[in-house]
Parts: C-alpha cells; sequence; structure tokens
C-alpha cells in the first residue's frame, strides 16, 4: 500500500508539472499578449513598452522558467489590476467555491445514492424508469440556463431567495441546487449499475440464502460494494465541479475563483488566469490521487494493478 | 466471375429462407429499443428542420426590424407572423432558433471528428501495443483530464480572438479524452482475444491487424462515445459563446443568444427559455440514441 501510495504520488506530481507546462504554452502563445494587455487601439510603440514591461519579449522557456520557479516558493506573481499580489487573492476566493463545489456534490450524493439504490431493487419497474428519466433530463440541461431558469422563477416571480452576489447563505441555494442537479445523474446511475451488479453476485445469494433481512442484504453487503466505484467518482466529480465554476459563478455572481478567472481573462489579467490554472490543475491532483487511495483502500485488487 | 453452371448448384444465398427475416429482426431489434427510436426520431427531427427549416420561415435570421423588436410569441399574445416572437433587435426568433441549431450541430460534428480521430488512434495505438507508448499515452490522458477545460478554452479564445474556427479547434483537443480510454481499454481485451493471435499467426502485419481486426470490434463503443461527446460540445460551446468567447454575433446560436436575451428575462423570458429548451431536446436526443445503441451492440451493458 506504501509503495503504491508513493507511486501514484509521483506519478500526480508530475502531472501537475506538464499541466503547468501545457497552460503556460496555452496562455502565452495563443496570440500576442502585450497587445490584448493593451487594448486593440494601443500604438504599436505602447505594445512594445508593455512587451518589455513584463518579459514577453523573452523566449517562452525563460519566462516558464521564472515563472515556474517563483510559483515553487509561493509566489504567483501580482495581479495586473488589483493591487494585491495572486496568491492573497486566489486565497480570497478559493473557499467560496471549494464550499460551493462540496455544498453541490453533498447534494448529490445525499440524494442519488439512496434514489440509485432503490432504483436498483426493481430494474425497469416505475421508481427505475421515473428516476432514470428525471437523471436523463437533468443531463441534458445546460447548468447555465437552468441556472438562469432558477433566478428567472424562485428569484423574479416569487421573490424567495436573491438572484445574484455570494454575501449570504441565501446566496447559495440556487447555486447549489444547479450544481446537484447537473451531478446526480451520473451518481445515480453508477449506484443503480453497480447495486444491480452486486444483488446478482454470488456473496448476496449467499447471505439471502443464510436468511438475513432484505435490509441488511441491501445496506450491509451489496451497498457496501456498489459505491466503491461511486466514492472514485465522487472525487472526480467534485474536480469537474470546481473547474466548470467559472461559468456558472457568472450566472449567479458568485465572487469565487471562477468569477475571478472570468473577469481576469477579460481584463487580460494574464498572471492570475496563469495561476487559476495552475491550483485547479493542483486540486485536480490532489483530488484524485486522494481518490485512488481511497479506491485501494476499499478495494484490495486496485493495489496489484 | 462464377459461372452460372458452377453457381447453379448451390443453394442461393439470398434466396434461402430466413436470411430475409434475420435481416428484418436486426431492425425490428434496432427500433424496438426505447432510446434508439424515441432519442434516434428526435434527432432526426431536429437534423431535418435544422437543414431545411430555414427554407420554411419567411424571414431571415439576421435582417433586423426595430418597429417590430421584442415581440411575444403566439402563446403570449403574439401574432402568427412571428411565431416564436422577434428578438432586441426586432429579428425573428423562429428563424434564429433553426439557425442555431445548424450552428450547435456544425461544431458537435466537427468536434467529435477532431477530438475522436485523435483520441482513437492513440487509445488503440497505446492498447495493442503495450509498454511506454501505453505509458506516455496514459500520462497524456492525465494531464489533460487535470487541465480545466472550460477555462483554457476561455482564455485561449480571448488571446487569439474568438471564432468558430478556433473554437472547434479548441473543444476537438480538449475532449478526446474519453475517446482515447475506451479505444485503449477495448483494444487492450482484443490484443489477447483468439482471432487477433490467430490473425497473428498467419503473417498479418499489425497495421492490417489493427485495420480488420481491432478496429471494427470497438467502433460500436466509439459511437457511443461520440454520442457522449457530441452532447458535452453542444453544451461547453453554448457556455463558451453565453460567456462571449464562443460564436460571435449576429451568428445565430443558442448560447448567444441566451447571453443576449439575459438583460430582457423579466418581460421577455421566452428570449432565454426557447434556446435552452432547443438546447435540451438536442442533447436529450442525442444521449438517448447513444444510450440505446450501447444497449443494443453490448447487451450486457443493458439499462446501466
Amino acid at each position: 500500500m506504501a509503495r503504491y501510495a508513493v507511486r501514484q504520488f509521483l506519478l500526480s506530481a508530475a502531472v501537475l508539472l506538464a499541466v503547468s507546462v501545457v497552460g503556460f504554452i496555452l496562455l502565452r502563445a495563443s496570440g500576442d499578449l502585450a497587445q490584448r494587455i493593451a487594448g486593440s487601439e494601443a500604438m504599436a510603440a505602447d505594445v512594445e513598452k508593455i512587451r518589455i514591461a513584463y518579459g514577453l519579449d523573452r523566449p517562452l522557456p525563460i519566462q516558464y522558467l521564472d515563472w515556474a520557479l517563483n510559483a515553487v516558493r509561493g509566489d504567483l506573481g501580482r495581479s495586473l489590476f488589483f493591487p494585491e499580489n495572486v496568491g492573497t487573492l486566489i486565497a480570497r476566493r478559493l473557499p467560496i467555491t471549494l464550499g460551493l463545489a462540496a455544498l453541490g456534490l453533498g447534494t448529490a450524493i445525499l440524494v442519488g445514492i439512496p434514489l440509485g439504490a432503490i432504483s436498483a431493487l426493481k430494474p425497469n419497474g416505475l421508481f427505475d424508469r421515473l428516476a432514470l428519466g428525471g437523471a436523463v433530463l437533468g443531463q441534458a440541461m445546460p447548468p447555465f440556463w437552468l441556472g438562469l431558469l432558477f433566478i428567472i422563477f424562485f428569484g423574479l416571480h416569487l421573490g424567495w431567495l436573491p438572484v445574484s452576489g455570494s454575501d449570504t447563505w441565501r446566496n447559495f441555494v440556487l447555486p447549489t441546487a444547479v450544481l446537484a442537479i447537473a451531478t446526480m445523474p451520473t451518481i445515480m446511475r453508477l449506484t443503480r449499475s453497480g447495486m444491480i451488479d452486486a444483488l446478482r453476485a454470488d456473496y448476496v445469494r449467499t447471505t439471502r440464502a443464510k436468511g438475513l433481512f432484505p435490509f441488511t442484504i441491501v445496506f450491509k453487503h451489496a451497498l457496501r460494494n456498489a459505491l466503491i466505484p461511486v466514492v472514485a467518482i465522487a472525487a472526480v466529480q467534485l474536480g469537474a465541479l470546481i473547474g466548470g465554476s467559472v461559468v456558472l459563478e457568472t450566472v449567479f455572481g458568485v465572487q469565487g475563483l471562477g468569477y475571478l478567472a472570468w473577469e481576469s481573462i477579460n481584463r487580460a489579467d494574464y498572471p492570475v488566469v496563469q495561476a487559476i490554472v495552475l491550483v485547479l490543475g493542483g486540486i485536480y491532483c490532489i483530488l484524485t490521487f486522494v481518490s485512488d487511495l481511497l479506491h485501494a483502500a476499499l478495494d484490495p485488487r486496485m493495489r496489484a494493478q | 466471375m462464377a459461372s452460372e453452371a458452377e453457381t447453379g448448384a448451390l443453394p442461393r444465398l439470398d434466396a434461402t429462407p430466413g436470411v430475409a427475416p434475420a435481416r428484418r429482426t436486426t431492425l425490428r431489434r434496432w427500433l424496438s429499443n426505447s432510446g434508439v427510436s424515441i432519442g434516434g426520431g428526435l434527432f432526426l427531427v431536429i437534423l431535418f428542420l435544422t437543414l431545411i427549416g430555414p427554407f420554411l420561415v419567411p424571414h431571415s435570421p439576421f435582417d433586423q426590424s426595430l418597429v417590430s423588436r421584442l415581440r411575444p410569441p403566439v402563446w403570449s399574445g403574439g401574432t402568427a407572423e412571428h411565431p416564436f416572437g422577434t428578438d432586441y433587435l426586432g429579428r425573428d426568433y423562429l428563424a434564429r432558433l433553426l439557425w442555431g441549431g445548424r450552428i450547435s450541430l456544425l461544431i458537435g460534428f466537427c468536434t467529435i471528428a477532431v477530438a475522436g480521430i485523435f483520441g482513437t488512434t492513440i487509445g488503440v495505438l497505446a492498447g495493442y501495443f503495450g509498454g511506454t507508448l501505453d505509458f506516455a499515452v496514459r500520462f497524456l490522458i492525465m494531464v489533460r483530464l487535470a487541465l480545466p477545460a472550460v477555462l483554457i478554452a476561455l482564455a485561449v479564445a480571448f488571446i487569439a480572438g474568438p471564432s468558430l474556427k478556433l473554437l472547434i479547434i479548441v473543444l476537438g483537443l480538449l475532449l478526446w479524452d474519453r475517446f482515447a480510454v475506451v479505444a485503449r481499454a477495448t483494444t487492450m481485451q482484443l490484443r489477447t482475444s483468439e482471432f487477433v493471435i490467430a490473425a497473428r499467426a498467419t503473417g498479418a502485419s499489425n497495421l492490417t491487424i489493427l485495420r480488420r481486426d481491432i478496429l471494427p470490434n470497438i467502433v460500436n463503443q466509439l459511437i457511443v462515445i461520440a454520442t457522449v461527446e457530441l452532447a458535452n460540445a453542444v453544451l461547453i460551446a453554448a457556455a463558451l459563446s453565453f460567456l462571449g468567447l464562443g460564436v460571435q454575433p449576429p451568428m445565430p446560436d443558442w448560447g448567444l443568444m441566451i447571453a443576449e436575451g439575459k438583460q430582457y428575462l423579466l418581460f421577455s423570458p421566452y428570449l432565454i427559455t426557447l434556446p435552452g429548451a432547443a438546447m435540451m431536446v438536442l442533447v436529450l436526443s442525442v444521449n438517448l440514441l447513444g444510450d440505446g445503441i450501447r444497449d443494443v451492440t453490448d447487451p450486457e451493458a443493458r439499462g446501466r
């Protein structure tokens, strides 16, 4: 187990290093950054001044090394727009995004696992069909559109909840609901298929033959095995929710990392965007690392691979 | 060609009873799957409407008319002149919805072409040859998954200047991972199967084996992934257009139409509900079709 953990850790670190390189190249090489900072009406001489002032005239590998060495020491550079340095800026916004993603995923798990487990008890029964139908609908709705519908209905027509901002807990109800609806189908379907397999398995038949209560069979024996892949996918889903926060935070005006990224992109505040790509990549690497370890701890077959 | 005398003695295959019914059973098996019939049917209707529809609507999606701005649709007091109302520049909303469908499908199909070719190629090679190549591809997949796709796409679109072509390339390069994962896993299973070993024993080259024995056998799984990614591409492209860094005005794109309608969401909510509903129906049909294809071609996974 320890060897497995060390190997996975080194792999995650290598992935993060590669992410930082690819992210850096994509942000520097897809266009003229200095021109973007200056704006499209800027004079050529001013663009050159900006290019030299920010060191954008240097060769790309040198720029990367400079940035990466500072990042390793904890210095992510200075924002072109805010007076603070990038690190403080991100530290202030990150908890909001993490909290929102955790709330969304938590709600999805609380609703999705029971729905999936009950569906699996009678595949193709009425409950199963209704739940699957709901899951298919939930997967087909564009989250930003669902967010706007919620704003129109709950915010404007009923006036129950605020439509924008992130100052009180009431601001988080609608975005949490949208995230939960977007994530729940995957969790529900995975629980359901895992349960169907588990309920067919030999060890469950044995427990039936032993005469255990159906309740014990379902919850103690089948569900525990069915949830192993759900644990693995939940961590990945959390990463996806955090990565996808740009769109939803913009819709609801939640002042999290995604909103900061969106504002910074539109202001060509590239040190902030660069740092957010790195932070999101890092969070994803940590989550998959934890998920792999959890998976290996729950299912010894994983460690052998 | 064999002469009539040679083949005449043999029972003619197409005349044997049982062959034609067998083909009909296959068709029936496909159509009796509710995912294929409902999802596929809906998808065909959408394809038909987006291809033919714009010619049936008398209005152009680009013609502005400031005197008929924000006309409501028929069901909330509008006229048959603009059955789905008009937008803030007086453009016919039905015409724009139909054209928006074209753009969504164009983005979706081009994206899965780029992503599918790239992902399948590296996935099959990794699964077939294994070893260092396999490790490199697995690493590449992990790096791709760790990159925040929407954020990268937004930043690249801002720096390079947004355009439809760029959108398709960026999405194609961001959505290949599932193709690679599935192609790799299925190829690995097939590599040790008896017919591949037999082909190798007869002296078939790697290229021949990949083309004749591996690819035809993984194509079903790849089609299922293609439906998932088509839906994904449509949703992400709409989100980027919604944020202003995807399809650019005056092009009618569903995501962009939602963004344009956002200002009027209190009094003209149809500006938002209609394009979103259109997107939902498209994604729904593609997802149902994908689930159906998987159920029919891979009965073990039925109903998952």
